[in-house]
């Protein structure tokens, strides 16, 4: 299996089981799993005949993403413990925000680190009652914290003591030194609540931010499952009355137009998501596509100038060139291990 | 990937890749009539890579990658790729299996009863288990037990046995050279060998057997027994899984079953004789 | 002066085990299990329905369970359970 185009075939129309060979199921699930969306595979494919070890396989997915995100909504639950004297708004991202909010998003989703947005003026005091109760700075070294203090949107990480988990505490959803500018305080304003003292992105700025996300923060690494998201997201508020203008007008107020109409294309192609206000397609959309299709059988990822050619964009995106060539520089003389598999 | 090995073992599937036909060629050797995967699916893939891609003629240097990875995994030499496998296949099993209870233990059957052995690297576990699968016992694993939650039963994973020195000989004085894989010296874990179980454990690695006997044996003492409270056991064994916390409530339920009702005793003992001897002993008491 | 009080998770969210002497617990809703010993599982089961602060449990476990100990002990004691994520401010 050279590529993702059958997977994402598969997640598209998840009736094409019935027409696989044998042998192409071991490449498709490893395939998945590369991509975490085997538990979501799982849930596309609920239903339909397929052969008995396969069945197991799916079920064992599944069955992990759901104590997964136990585990996440615990990590949420002991930050909202933990920060509720400060009256400090705290809104879940990400994969523990779908399942908190019992989204059809969250179906499936492996969950890893618990990620919060709080407001900026509120970070000392979040960073203080984490502390107390019981996180601690993951160790970096100087140069790291340097980074993070500087460029990043977020503080540097933190890990609990005894649950060994970790929190990213944002104060927005890019980094300053990035070129869009998304409105932060307008992102906790329009926020949700849900009930537990924790609160989520209002739909429209969840699907902003996880375009954000997809293509202005990071290297494309683990798209198709970001993608995904989009889509799981699109599908559910999409029929709600006046949404597509909404978004539109959410996106632009955080200079995100480009991304978010460059995440429905694509979304609408790979995975046929319905989609409106979206823009042509174009000859840049494309090179995206292999990029996110770039995993093969095996696991690995391919078409290596194409990945460098992301990896060094993402970091392009984050800072400006003359810093990119230092901070690059610097990374390269230390030898750090990459992040993914 | 240029190369490819398939193997079942117990009722996990395994698919090895590999850059180079060397590992490939002794887990072929190694592993000798026992089954592809079940249905013709892995459920776990090991890819033993280039540290760079240079590093796949000079001076080999096999990275260990495949579906679960540690970042800072250090590569191994060419010599030692059966090693890699052996290692690759053994993450694949703690960070991805999620169905069964693993205990870091090795275990060996009798009348659909079986003796669970725990401990450090170095009580001689894998030894033990090895032995008693020349004694009459069937061999069900050296390095992982699986305990199904809702059966409580425990699982074969009759892997090649991993031997260390002192076991190497011990069990050269009791089993032909065809069984053995090759020495591998030098490497991260010192010097090893792998024995390929013998062919009773391999045609029944699909049975489960109900444990009766639970052991944490210690080399190099004179021979002493002594109980285990079910406390300890119970913290002891979690201590051993590396999945117990992935499996939440079932985990809780399946280990909380296993130490209420299975007797548990620590062993010393100075010889692979005399712990024999008192393993038989216990059994006959108390399974 | 009455300090904060606390509360235990109802009983249908924990499952215990007796192992001699100690209590494996497992906690549902963040899935970890814990190994207690007195007066932690009695301070659990003496904190189940209504809250109380470290005055008010001492009390409790005196009655229902002939355990004596001081406030600073109970305090003491809330706190390791809070952060276990086993007792929570009610």
């Amino acid at each position: 299996m050279r590529d993702a185009q059958l997977f994402v075939a598969l997640l598209r129309e998840p009736a094409g089981a019935a027409r696989l060979a044998p042998e192409q199921w071991t490449p498709l699930l490893a395939l998945a799993r590369s991509e975490s969306l085997l538990a979501s595979l799982a849930h596309r494919l609920d239903g339909e005949p397929l052969p008995a070890r396969v069945r197991t396989i799916l079920e064992d997915a599944r069955a992990d993403a759901e104590q997964g995100q136990r585990q996440a909504l615990w990590e949420a639950e002991m930050a909202q413990r933990a920060l509720a004297p400060m009256g400090v708004p705290v809104i879940l991202l990400k994969g523990t925000a779908f399942a908190a909010a019992g989204l059809p998003a969250a179906e499936g989703r492996s969950i890893g680190d618990l990620d919060i947005l709080v407001p900026r003026d509120a970070l000392d005091q979040v960073q203080e009652a984490l502390l107390v109760a019981g996180w601690e700075w993951v160790k970096e070294d100087a140069y790291d914290d340097l980074y993070y203090r500087r460029w990043m949107h977020e503080l540097p990480p933190l890990i609990h003591r005894e649950r060994d988990r970790m929190i990213d505490v944002h104060h927005t959803i890019l980094p300053p030194t990035a070129r869009p500018k998304p409105d932060a305080a307008a992102l906790i304003e329009e926020s949700v609540p849900l009930g537990s003292g924790l609160r989520v992105l209002a739909p429209p700025d969840m699907i902003v931010h996880a375009a954000a996300h997809l293509f202005a923060d990071g290297d494309l690494a683990g798209g198709l499952r970001n993608l995904w998201d989009l889509d799981r997201l699109l599908r559910r508020f999409g029929q709600d009355e006046g949404f597509w203008e909404e978004l539109a007008a959410r996106a632009r107020r955080h200079q995100l137009g480009p991304h978010v109409r460059r995440g429905l294309r694509l979304t609408a192609r790979l995975y046929g998501t319905p989609v409106r206000l979206a823009g042509r397609w174009r000859a840049s959309d494309a090179l995206f596509e292999r990029r996110l299709l770039a995993r093969n059988g095996w696991g690995q990822t391919t078409r290596r100038p194409l990945r460098f050619a992301f990896y060094v964009r993402s970091h392009w995106l984050r800072m400006p060139p003359l810093m990119l060539a230092r901070h690059l520089w610097t990374k390269s003389r230390r030898q750090r291990p990459p992040m993914r598999a | 990937m240029r190369h490819e090995f398939a193997v079942q073992v117990g009722p996990v599937g395994f698919r090895v890749g590999s850059e180079w036909r060397a590992p490939v060629a002794s887990l072929q050797r190694l592993y000798e009539g026992y089954p592809p995967p079940e249905g013709g699916v892995a459920d776990f893939s090991v890819r033993l890579e280039a540290e760079r891609p240079w590093r796949r003629w000079m001076k080999p240097s096999v990275a260990i990658r495949g579906d679960y990875v540690l970042p800072d995994a250090a590569p191994l030499a060419l010599a030692h790729g059966l090693l890699a496998a052996e290692m690759g296949m053994n993450l694949q099993m703690a960070l991805g299996q999620k169905r069964y209870l693993l205990l870091h233990a090795s275990a060996a059957e009798r009348d659909g009863k079986c003796v669970l052995m725990t401990g450090a690297s170095g009580s001689g576990k894998s030894t033990l288990a090895a032995m008693l699968g020349e004694h009459g016992w069937r061999f069900m694993g050296d390095e992982f037990a699986l305990l199904d939650p809702e059966t409580w039963l425990l699982h074969p994973f009759p892997r090649a046995i991993s031997l260390k020195n002192r076991g190497i000989h011990a069990m050269e004085e009791l089993v032909g050279p065809d069984r053995f894989g090759p020495w591998l010296k030098g490497t991260p874990k010192g010097t090893l060998r792998h024995l390929r179980p013998r062919q009773d454990a391999i045609a029944r690695m699909g049975e489960p057997a109900r444990p009766a006997l639970i052991l944490f044996p210690t080399y190099g003492a004179d021979t002493a027994v002594r109980p285990v409270g079910a406390a300890e056991v119970f913290v002891r064994l979690t201590q051993a899984s590396t999945n117990y916390v992935t499996l939440g409530e079932r985990g809780f339920g399946a280990l909380s079953h296993l130490v209420t009702e299975v007797p548990a005793r620590a062993i010393d003992y100075p010889d692979g004789k005399a712990a024999m001897e008192a393993v038989e002993a216990l059994w006959a008491e108390l399974s | 002066m009455a300090g904060p009080l606390y509360i235990a998770d109802p009983e249908e969210l924990v499952r215990a085990v007796e192992l001699d002497g100690l209590t494996a617990l497992f906690h549902v809703p963040s899935g970890m299990t814990h190994i207690l010993a007195p007066p932690a599982p009695q301070i659990l089961a003496a904190l189940r329905g209504e809250g109380a602060d470290a005055a008010e449990l001492a009390r409790r476990l005196s009655e229902s369970f002939e355990i004596e100990g001081g406030e600073a002990e109970m305090e003491a004691r809330l706190a390791e359970l809070e952060a276990a994520g086993l007792v929570r401010r009610a």
